[in-house]
């Protein structure tokens, strides 16, 4: 059953104010959550006035600034800068997005961060992903083929056949789509996400893979496919233009196409 | 190696999330579903009513002529149409049509607009 509210020390008290360094004339204020596991209290929200004038544009530069300047335990993920890691994906200005590819110019008055929702927080920023990844791993993302590989080249594809794993393929596993996905956010312990599920796709979508029935077998449960409503947060917010909820729909069309 | 922490609180999600439009409606799908599944229930009984002899079908009358009726009955041609509007779209879903957000997000306000149309030209009609 759907919680939706936090569990009493889940809840975000106010935090610590960061002002701005003498002389600052340009700042802007980051609002940012915290916690500390050390301490065991209660996620806090900190505020944070920043010198923009010697700032990058990104959100991602904005806290790389925090750290380095005014206080080095605000913990995140971050590795490639050009949004092709998804280490640093989380809730900037109530949206999933990559903090490297978000503009800041792009949000109007304070910038409020939160890690990606409903998931559980190790510190700050940082959330616990084993889920995500073992619901990854779940749909055995790799090729399952009757036939051994040709021992001179690789398996070959026509141009349409390649064509048709486009907008599949792509997906970089940042989770911004499942942890923006409310079916998710109240199920994630039985129904897959967004994000598995568009991975799914992408076999089930691939001419060589043979694995076609026995990768639907594994979905049909109420839960694991099913829970998707067509809310559309998952296309909304993927950082690489991509559409799981179009993926998930064409799913449940080999779903019902196989019975016919 | 270090011990993993004993707490992990859960982040916040529906306090600090900014729905889009296209997950309002799925809110409101469901939300008028509910409201039509309860206004049924009102107009059964109603329409039980009416059917009585001359005191009750007065009573009823007498409600649905009072202008809290007619409001309760303009607000479930609201919900009525929404959930019609909106369940096309599912449909149009279902056969794998209308999932670029372009197309999602003007599809959402489509049935907003033609849920309000409706509504108002039902009871324009329904008055005249």
């Amino acid at each position: 059953m759907a919680e939706f509210t936090l569990p009493a020390k889940s809840v975000v008290k106010p935090g610590k104010h960061f002002p701005a360094p003498d002389g600052a004339t340009n700042t802007r204020r980051f609002k940012i959550y915290r916690y500390d596991p050390d301490t065991g209290e209660n996620p806090r929200l900190d505020t944070f006035d920043v010198d923009m004038d010697n700032c990058g544009p990104m959100v991602l530069d904005a806290i790389i600034k925090i750290k380095s300047e005014m206080d080095s335990s605000l913990t995140f993920r971050r590795s490639c800068r050009e949004g092709i890691c998804g280490s640093c994906a989380m809730n900037i200005d109530g949206s999933n997005t990559l903090a490297c590819t978000m503009s800041l110019e792009d949000i109007e008055g304070d910038i409020t961060i939160y890690p990606l929702p409903h998931q559980p927080i190790l510190k700050d920023l940082v959330s616990d992903l084993t889920n995500f990844y073992a619901q990854y791993a779940s749909i055995e993302p790799w090729l399952k083929s009757d036939s051994p590989a040709p021992p001179d080249r690789e398996r070959l594809q026509s141009p349409e056949d390649r064509e048709r794993i486009d907008g599949a393929y792509e997906c970089i596993l940042c989770a911004c789509c499942s942890t923006s996905c409310p079916s998710y956010w109240w199920n994630s312990d039985r129904y897959l996400g967004p994000a598995a599920l568009l991975a799914s796709y992408r076999w089930l979508s691939d001419s060589r893979d043979d694995a076609t029935g026995e990768r639907l077998d594994a979905l049909e449960d109420p839960f694991k496919l099913y829970r998707c409503h067509t809310i559309m947060n998952c296309a909304q917010v993927c950082p690489k233009g991509l559409n799981p909820a179009k993926a998930i729909a064409e799913t449940k069309k080999m779903m019902v196409q196989r019975r016919l | 190696m270090a011990q993993p922490p004993a707490y992990r609180p859960l982040s916040p999600h529906l306090s600090v999330y900014k729905l889009p439009l296209t997950a309002l409606l799925s809110i409101g799908h469901r939300a008028t579903g509910i409201v039509n599944s309860l206004a049924l229930v009102i107009i059964t009984w109603t329409l039980a009513g009416a059917a009585g002899p001359a005191d009750s079908f007065g009573f009823i009358g007498a409600i649905m002529q009072s202008w809290f009726g007619k409001l309760m009955m303009f607000g479930f041609t609201v919900t009525l149409y929404y959930h019609l509007c909106n369940g096309i779209r599912h449909l149009f879903w279902d056969t794998g049509y209308g999932f670029e957000l372009e197309a999602a997000n003007k599809s959402a306000k489509m049935t907003l607009f033609a849920a309000g149309f409706l509504s108002v030209v039902t009871w324009l009609v329904a008055l005249a």
